[in-house]
C-alpha cells in the first residue's frame, strides 16, 4: 500500500459539490482510495464518509491506495484535493 | 381558521434580505415513523431488506431528477445540493448498515431510520456547514420511509396564487423546483443562517427569515408581512400586504436594473460611499467604492477622559480591516457646546451651533487633533488602508492651511476639509488652494445658509435640500473643485435622494456618501440619466424660484426623460 499526504485546496472543505466531485472521480477509478484525517478513515467512495470525515480547507489529510495502478490512482486524487473547488465556477 | 395562539408579531432570525407579504401556507409535513398510527405500522411492517435498499434507491433518483430540473432551470446551487444529497441517499456505506440491522432483527423503517440518525449524529458533530448539512439526511429517511410504506412525498402546497411558504425546515428537495413568482417569501422554525433556506432564498433572491419560534402558529391563508433583514414577521391587512409587494417589486426592480460602480448612463463615474460611525456599520461595502463619512465621536463618547492611543488605533483598525483597499474619509473628532463630551468640559454657550465646536475645539485643545491624527497615521500604515482625513466646521483659508499641514505631517496624503459653513462654501477656490478635497455636509450647510436651527422641526421647509440658495453654495463649490482638478464629494442626507443626487452630478460633484438603504436607489437613478442630463437637471433647479418649484421641475424633467 502506498499513502501520500495533501492540504486540502478548497476553502470551505470537503463538503458539498468539492465532496462529491472527490466521490465521482474516486468512483471510476481501478483500485480502492482512502482518506484518513485525525484517525478516522473514509472510502472515498462513499460521500456520507468523505463528509464524515469533516476536513475543512487547509487539513491535511493522507490518501491512501492498493493495488497495480495505485501510483496513478493517487496522483489524480491527491490533485483533485489540492485544487480550490470553490473557486471554479459550477456549470450554472 | 383563526389561531388564538398566534400573535400579531414573530420573531425569528433575518436570512435573506427584503421584504414581501401576503398569505402564509405550510408544507406538508412528512410521515415519520414516530408519527405514524399503530396500525399503519402494524399495515405496513415488515419493510424488508430489498424493500429498505429499493426505497432508498428510489429517494436517490428523485434526487438525482430534481437536480437535473434545477440545474436546467439555471440553479447552479440547488443543482449542486441535490446532487449531494441524491449521492448520500445512494452510499454503500448507508445501505450496508441498513442491511446490517435488518439482519440484526429490525424493521426496515426502523433500519433506515436508525442508521441515518447514526450519519446525521456523526455531521452533526462536526458544527457549522455539516451540522446544517444534517437536515438532509432528516429528508432522506422522510422520503425513504414515504416510499417503504407507500405513503405520499412530503411537499411544498400548491395554493394557485402567491404565498409564504411555512414550514418546520425545508429541504432542498422542496426549495430547488421553487418558482419565485409564487413563492414570495420563505419562514422556517428550524435553521440558521447557513441553511439551505437561507442560501437558497438567497440565490432565488426572495426574503427568509429562519429559525422563527412561532412558525407552525400560523394558520393557512394568515397574511403576514416577512422582513429577511431583520427577521420580523408580522400580521397585516390584505390592503398593507398589497402595499408592501408593490414596494418590494419596485425595490427588486431598481436593484436588479443596476449593479457595480456608480456611474450615468453614458459611463461617467460617480462613486458611491458610505457614511459610518463606527466598524459595525461597514455593511454591503464590497459593493460600493469606499466610506464617504466615518464619524470618529463614537470613540469620546460616555468618556470623562480622552481615550488612549491604543484605544483609538484598534477603533481605527478595525474600520480599515472591514473597509479592505477601500478608500475611507475619517473626519476628525466633532464635537462642540451642541455635541457636548464631558471630558471637553465646554462652558455654556448662549448660541451653541455658533460657537466653538469642530476644528473650533482645537484652537483650546490642540492636542486632541494631534493624538487623533498620530493613531489615524498609525493604523492607516499597518493596514495599507486608502485613508483621507477631513476637518468639520472649516470657516476659513487659514483653517484649512493649518489642518492640512498637521494631516500631512502626521504622514497622511489626503488632507480635506467638511463644507458647512458659508463662508467657506463662498471660499471654495481659495481653501482649495490649501487642501486635496472638500465634502460638503448638507444638513449643517442648509442649517447656517438659511439660518434655520435644524432641530426645529417647524423650520423643516426652510431646511428643505432643494432649496436653491444652497443649491447655488454647492454648485460653487463643485465648480471650485472642476478648475482646481479636485474632489468635492457629498455627504449629508441631500446625496441621498435618488433624484436631487442627479442635480448634485449636474453641479460637478465628484462623489455621493449615505446610508446603506439609499444605495439602490441612487445608483439605479444616476444609471438611468446622462451626465448631460444630470447638468439640465442642476440648471433647472438653480433657475427655480423656490424649493418646491426646483423640485417639482425636476421631477417633471425625469419623468419626461423615462
Amino acid at each position: 500500500m502506498i499513502s501520500r499526504e495533501v492540504t486540502i485546496g478548497s476553502r470551505i472543505g470537503l463538503h458539498g459539490r468539492p465532496a462529491a466531485a472527490v466521490v465521482d472521480l474516486a468512483a471510476g477509478l481501478p483500485v480502492p482510495v482512502h482518506i484518513t484525517m485525525n484517525g478516522r478513515t473514509a472510502d472515498a467512495r462513499s460521500i456520507i464518509s468523505v463528509l464524515a470525515l469533516g476536513a475543512r480547507g487547509g487539513d491535511v489529510v493522507t490518501v491512501h491506495a492498493e493495488g497495480d495502478t495505485a501510483e496513478g490512482a493517487l496522483d489524480t486524487v491527491v490533485a483533485l484535493l489540492a485544487r480550490d473547488l470553490d473557486a471554479e465556477p459550477g456549470d450554472v | 381558521m383563526p389561531n388564538q395562539a398566534m400573535s400579531d408579531r414573530l420573531a425569528g432570525v433575518g436570512a435573506s434580505p427584503g421584504r414581501a407579504a401576503g398569505p402564509v401556507y405550510r408544507k406538508a409535513e412528512p410521515p415519520t415513523f414516530d408519527s405514524l398510527t399503530p396500525q399503519q405500522r402494524e399495515l405496513d411492517a415488515p419493510v424488508t431488506a430489498e424493500q429498505a435498499i429499493a426505497a432508498l434507491c428510489a429517494v436517490s433518483d428523485d434526487l438525482a431528477h430534481r437536480s437535473a430540473s434545477a440545474r436546467n432551470r439555471g440553479r447552479g446551487v440547488a443543482a449542486d445540493v441535490l446532487r449531494t444529497q441524491s449521492m448520500i441517499a445512494a452510499d454503500s456505506t448507508l445501505a450496508n448498515d441498513v442491511t446490517a440491522r435488518i439482519a440484526a432483527g429490525r424493521d426496515g423503517s426502523e433500519a433506515i431510520a436508525e442508521a441515518i440518525e447514526r450519519y446525521k449524529e456523526l455531521l452533526t458533530t462536526h458544527g457549522g456547514y455539516l451540522a446544517e448539512r444534517a437536515a438532509d439526511l432528516d429528508d432522506i429517511r422522510h422520503r425513504a420511509l414515504a416510499y417503504a410504506l407507500e405513503l405520499p412525498q412530503p411537499g411544498v402546497p400548491d395554493p394557485g396564487r402567491p404565498f409564504i411558504l411555512v414550514a418546520d425546515d425545508l429541504f432542498p428537495s422542496d426549495t430547488a423546483l421553487l418558482d419565485p413568482t409564487s413563492v414570495i417569501a420563505l419562514v422556517t422554525r428550524r435553521g440558521g443562517p447557513t441553511s439551505h433556506t437561507a442560501i437558497l432564498a438567497k440565490s432565488l433572491g426572495i426574503p427568509a427569515v429562519v429559525g422563527c419560534a412561532g412558525a407552525l402558529d400560523l394558520a393557512d391563508g394568515a397574511v403576514v408581512s416577512v422582513d429577511g433583514s431583520t427577521g420580523q414577521v408580522r400580521r397585516v391587512s390584505a390592503k398593507q400586504a398589497a402595499r408592501i409587494q408593490d414596494h418590494a417589486r419596485l425595490a427588486r426592480e431598481r436593484l436588479a436594473a443596476t449593479t457595480g460602480p456608480g456611474r450615468t448612463r453614458d459611463g461617467h463615474p460617480v462613486p458611491l460611499l458610505l457614511n459610518i460611525g463606527s466598524a459595525a456599520d461597514v455593511q454591503g461595502v464590497d459593493q460600493l467604492e469606499g466610506v464617504g463619512l466615518f464619524r470618529t465621536e463614537f470613540l469620546y463618547l460616555g468618556r470623562s477622559d480622552t481615550p488612549s492611543a491604543t484605544d483609538q488605533e484598534q477603533a481605527y483598525h478595525e474600520v480599515f480591516a472591514a473597509v479592505g483597499p477601500r478608500k475611507v474619509v475619517l473626519r476628525t473628532l466633532d464635537a462642540g457646546a451642541d455635541k457636548p463630551l464631558p471630558f471637553l468640559s465646554m462652558p455654556d454657550e448662549a448660541n451653541p451651533a455658533l460657537g466653538v465646536r469642530g476644528i473650533r475645539v482645537t484652537r483650546n485643545r490642540p492636542e486632541l487633533l494631534t493624538s487623533q491624527l498620530e493613531a489615524v497615521a498609525a493604523a492607516a500604515k499597518a493596514r495599507d488602508a486608502d485613508v483621507w482625513v477631513m476637518a468639520p466646521m472649516v470657516t476659513t483659508r487659514a483653517e484649512a492651511e493649518a489642518f492640512a499641514t498637521q494631516v500631512h505631517a502626521a504622514g497622511l496624503d489626503m488632507a480635506g476639509v467638511m463644507i458647512e459653513v458659508p463662508a467657506a462654501a463662498l471660499q471654495a477656490h481659495r481653501i482649495l488652494e490649501v487642501v486635496d478635497f472638500l465634502s460638503i455636509g448638507t444638513n449643517d450647510l442648509s442649517q447656517y445658509t438659511l439660518a434655520a436651527d435644524r432641530t426645529n422641526a417647524e423650520l423643516a421647509d426652510l431646511l428643505d435640500h432643494w432649496q436653491p440658495a444652497l443649491l447655488q453654495l454647492i454648485g460653487a463649490c463643485a465648480a471650485a473643485g472642476t478648475a482646481a482638478g479636485k474632489p468635492v464629494g457629498v455627504c449629508g442626507e441631500a446625496a441621498s435622494d435618488p433624484v436631487l443626487a442627479l442635480v448634485l452630478v449636474g453641479l460637478g460633484i465628484t462623489t455621493l456618501s449615505m446610508s446603506p438603504p439609499s444605495v439602490a436607489a441612487v445608483r439605479a437613478s444616476l444609471a438611468r440619466h446622462t451626465l448631460d442630463q444630470c447638468r439640465h437637471l442642476a440648471d433647472l433647479a438653480l433657475a427655480a424660484r423656490d424649493a418646491a418649484e426646483a423640485r417639482a421641475t425636476v421631477a417633471a424633467s425625469t419623468a419626461a426623460e423615462s
